[in-house]
């Protein structure tokens, strides 16, 4: 893990230092040109290598993952264009098996389209992006994805990626046929030609990969319909294998609110970045440098944070040592700076989530909760959660996790996610739930919780599982536990409701035993025994009031939508224990 | 019309009338626990304080409503017709009651104490017996039973039992005595009993001999309290040395429980004494003893703070406080350290004659 983290960070600076040298920066390192040389050559040789050796943490484990990778990425890709353009978002997707292993993805997105310079290193360049150097709530986040995908298929099948992508009714499109010069990691035009094409604007990608398309829990079909729940303004056409078009319209025309863009906070900087910037920065001195490329430091904080760093403030930024840096770094954790805006995102919303869910399960009670925003390591994040419970969800085993990070559904490594956790370790026998020590609670519950962030943190570049920041975690458990509150009101009313009908019927039972035995033992005759009935009755039923009726109402969610609730569900897949099925029948 | 059914009928048209006038009817019970007894010091047993819970109608209370009436109702018939249930038979007999049959036999048994407790009678009187046996009896007694048939005396001789023993009936009302003996004796275990019995003790101390099996039964306390009123003969009692033994067993006998308070004015013993073994009597006979556990103390502990009996007598504070220091307990069996026969043969005699070694 570490090595790969190291490996890639290598890659970045590699990168970093090319693009430094087109912009013909003032500060190139001529003295260490043999070295760099060396680091190049590395660097070189190791693309495709390491790609092959890690493509496990890049989500190409298996044939299955690797096509549901590839739509993921593409996916991601296209709602992030969108959502940016404040565009609502309609995608079409089609896989055909091609048979041998062996399926073409397209994915083609209505966003505002790629220029044409720039669209083959994006497809065809690994960690190219705009993404991994802006700090601002995206679906993806390094700029490995799509390209990776690209690599993906070009080891399996040989083929370049066709991508047609255009910006504006008035041009025509860009066609590119690309494959990645894995020695170089560059791409390499195999074809580029103007083409027409029907649209206004979109892109449109085509990869030809080694995949297995398999239904169940962790299939693109599931992957797609989550997406769909957790972005009611995206509407999906999907095509899947076997020639079944799905479709997801949109519940909602309203655009998501548009996060801004922020800097960096400072409690959330390393070292190693912190080096980084200071010889990326325009500015001139370091206080500047402080008070321009960091959120919350103004002119103050940064004289306090350099007095404490013994730095005086017009030192320039390229003459701080590696020494100097480490002392901004212990001078920042020692003093307060204010929490990082909030504005920089956004949250699906309480009443969106419960609805998505209402859509995916039949219960009987719902709740949600939308948590204020909270920071860890500098970055602020919202924790949003929702819970159905009872109706026809399964009474036994686990409850559903449903996972979502920035309105990406999480599929795999549900067992190493801090949500997993912090559904264990929140206690909820004491809302109704039963459960054994530490483990995911039992009963007839789907717990859904999404975490939306500037910069989610993950436990890999696979994206499956989010790493396990105290922050986060005691915010999702906050969460959980507002959830749980509501979730205990109704569990306790229907439990009570149950005593009340429970009582009443024992009424009926007992009181003619009553007049039997008053009979018995005065002997009074059986017209009598009829009148005790009728007045013992009227005594112990006029104090009951009306009780709510808390039967299950199947016909009473409106929003369920059973065709879309049955997609993922067919085909258990008995090697997997990592994902729980649920079946409604 | 005896006096229980008088009692259980204008029970039941107190309930009526209720109805009638569109009351709830309510039912009404001593609380049955120690907390709830006061030692009555004149006439030497736990009688109740007054402390009553009361049942109102309601729906939550209906089904024990109905298995009390219905229960009260069998217990008249059984009274009417002469006849006798056991508990457990009595159970029986409910699952002809519809939904208001019982479960449980536990069920069951709590109803009948609670209307025991509620007409203050005892529950033989309602015609209910328990399964348990009553206890053995052998020595210096002459009982007058009736033949069952015939109803013509018999006279039941306990000498005469060889090295078996008579057994006390459930029911000891019309039983009637004849007897020369000094005392009775009443033990805990059945194994000294038998000991006794086999080396004819009763023959030489001139005493009735008692075998409780533990706690003894009510029939059996009902037994001892007759013998010994219309007899007037003391009673001495001899139990292992430890806490069970006090008061489980010996403060039983002498005064009743909590639980029974509602009828110990008839099952008590209050003449009884105590003659050991004695926390005393371990030190003195240096018997070899067991660690006494966490609740054997707690239980000592307990009756020095809630034991009406245990608060009127500092004796008996002392030898409480005296165990819970030493921390161990001694069996009767233990004297068979000194030979099997010590107890016969020394132990017993030493302590008739020395009266203050007793505890009241």
């Amino acid at each position: 893990m570490v090595e790969t983290t190291i490996g890639l960070d290598s890659f970045r600076n590699s990168e970093d230092n090319n693009e430094k040298e087109e912009n013909n920066d003032s500060q190139p390192k001529k003295k260490e040109i043999k070295a760099n040389e060396l680091a190049k050559k590395q660097r070189e040789i190791s693309i495709a290598e390491f790609f092959e050796k890690n493509r496990h943490l890049l989500g190409f484990d298996n044939k299955r993952k690797a096509l549901l990778t590839t739509i993921k990425e593409a996916v991601d890709n296209s709602l992030d264009a969108c959502d940016e353009s404040s565009i609502l978002p309609e995608l079409e997707i089609v896989i055909t098996d091609m048979g041998n292993d062996r399926y073409r993805v397209s994915v083609e997105d209505n966003g505002p389209g790629i220029v044409k310079t720039q669209i083959p290193k994006i497809f065809a360049k690994l960690l190219y992006g705009s993404k991994f150097h802006s700090l601002k709530q995206n679906r993806g986040q390094q700029g490995i994805g799509i390209s990776a995908s690209v690599m993906y298929s070009q080891l399996t099948t040989g083929r370049a990626a066709k991508i047609i992508s255009k910006i504006d009714p008035t041009v025509k499109a860009h066609y590119y046929e690309l494959k990645i010069d894995t020695q170089k990691n560059k791409p390499e035009i195999i074809q580029d030609e103007e083409k027409d094409w029907s649209k206004d604007h979109g892109t449109r990608i085509e990869l030809d990969l080694e995949g297995t398309y398999q239904k169940g829990p962790q299939s693109v079909d599931e992957y797609l319909k989550q997406t769909a729940i957790i972005n009611p303004h995206v509407t999906i056409i999907y095509v899947n294998p076997k020639g079944e078009q799905i479709i997801f319209p949109r519940a909602t025309d309203k655009l998501p609110f548009q996060p801004a863009e922020i800097k960096p906070h400072p409690y959330g900087v390393e070292l190693g970045i912190l080096i980084k910037m200071l010889n990326w920065t325009q500015t001139v001195t370091i206080k500047k440098f402080l008070t321009t490329e960091f959120s919350r430091v103004g002119g103050k904080t940064a004289d306090e944070i350099l007095e404490k760093a013994y730095i005086p403030p017009n030192t320039k930024p390229n003459k701080v040592s590696r020494e100097m840096a480490e002392k901004i770094i212990e001078a920042i954790r020692n003093t307060k700076i204010m929490s990082p805006p909030s504005d920089c995102i956004s949250p699906i919303g309480a009443e969106l989530l419960e609805k998505g869910l209402k859509k995916e399960v039949n219960a009987e009670f719902y709740t949600s909760v939308s948590r204020p925003p909270e920071v860890y390591r500098g970055n602020p994040f919202i924790i949003e959660a929702a819970l159905a419970y009872g109706g026809t969800l399964k009474a036994d085993g686990g409850v559903n996790i449903l996972r979502f990070a920035n309105k990406v559904p999480l599929l795999y490594q549900q067992g190493s996610c801090a949500m997993t956790e912090s559904i264990s370790k929140t206690s909820w026998r004491s809302y109704g739930l039963s459960q054994s020590g530490n483990n995911i609670p039992q009963g007839p519950c789907m717990i859904l919780i999404h975490i939306a962030s500037v910069w989610v943190p993950f436990t890999s570049e696979a994206k499956e599982a989010i790493a396990h920041y105290p922050e986060i975690i005691k915010e999702i458990k906050l969460a959980l536990q507002e959830l749980g509150r509501n979730l205990y009101k109704y569990v306790a009313k229907k439990r009570n409701v149950h005593e009340e009908l429970k009582k009443r019927s024992y009424i009926e039972k007992y009181i003619p035993s009553i007049a039997e035995a008053l009979k018995e033992l005065i002997k009074y005759s059986d017209v009598e025994e009829k009148n005790v009935v009728e007045l013992l009755e009227e005594m112990l039923e006029k104090h009951r009031g009306q009780i709510d009726n808390m039967d299950f109402d199947e016909s009473k969610n409106e929003e369920y939508d059973e065709e879309f609730a049955k997609i993922g569900r067919e085909e258990e897949e008995p090697n997997d224990d990592e994902y729980k099925e649920v079946k409604d029948e | 019309m005896s006096e229980v059914i008088e009692k259980i009928t204008a029970e039941a048209q107190k309930i009526y009338d209720n109805i009638k006038k569109k009351k709830r009817p309510v039912l009404e019970s001593p609380i049955r626990a120690l907390s709830n007894v006061k030692y009555n010091v004149e006439d030497g047993f736990f009688e109740l304080k007054g402390s009553k819970k009361s049942r109102t109608l309601t729906a939550s209370s209906v089904k024990t409503f109905a298995q009390t009436l219905k229960m009260m109702a069998l217990s008249k018939e059984i009274v009417e017709k002469n006849d006798i249930a056991t508990k457990r038979e009595a159970y029986y007999v409910s699952k002809n009651w519809g939904d208001a049959r019982f479960k449980e036999q536990p069920e069951s048994d709590t109803v009948m104490d609670d209307i025991e407790a509620m007409l203050s009678v005892n529950r033989e009187k309602l015609g209910f017996i328990p399964e348990e046996k009553g206890g053995d009896i052998a020595g210096k007694l002459i009982i007058i039973d009736k033949n069952p048939d015939t109803g013509k005396e018999i006279r039941i001789d306990c000498t005469k039992f060889g090295s078996g023993a008579y057994s006390i009936p459930s029911s000891v009302e019309e039983l009637k005595f004849e007897t020369e003996a000094k005392f009775i004796l009443a033990i805990e275990t059945a194994g000294m009993f038998q000991r006794l019995v086999k080396h004819n003790y009763w023959k030489n101390a001139n005493c009735i001999l008692v075998s409780m099996g533990g706690v003894p039964t009510r029939a059996c306390r009902r037994f001892i309290r007759k013998l010994s009123d219309e007899m007037n003969i003391p009673v001495l009692v001899f139990t292992d040395g430890d806490f069970y033994g006090y008061f489980n067993i010996y403060r039983t006998l002498k005064v009743g429980s909590g639980n029974a308070a509602h009828i110990n004015e008839y099952f008590c013993v209050p003449k009884a004494k105590f003659i050991g073994i004695t926390p005393q009597d371990i030190i003195e006979y240096k018997l070899p003893t067991h660690p006494m556990k966490e609740v054997d103390i707690k239980r000592g502990k307990d009756a020095l703070k809630n034991d009406p009996f245990v608060h009127h007598h500092k004796q008996w504070q002392k030898a409480i406080k005296q165990q819970i220091e030493m921390k161990a307990r001694a069996e009767q069996q233990a004297l068979a350290k000194w030979g099997l026969n010590f107890v016969i043969d020394n132990y017993l005699p030493e302590k008739m004659k020395k009266r203050d070694t007793w505890l009241p």
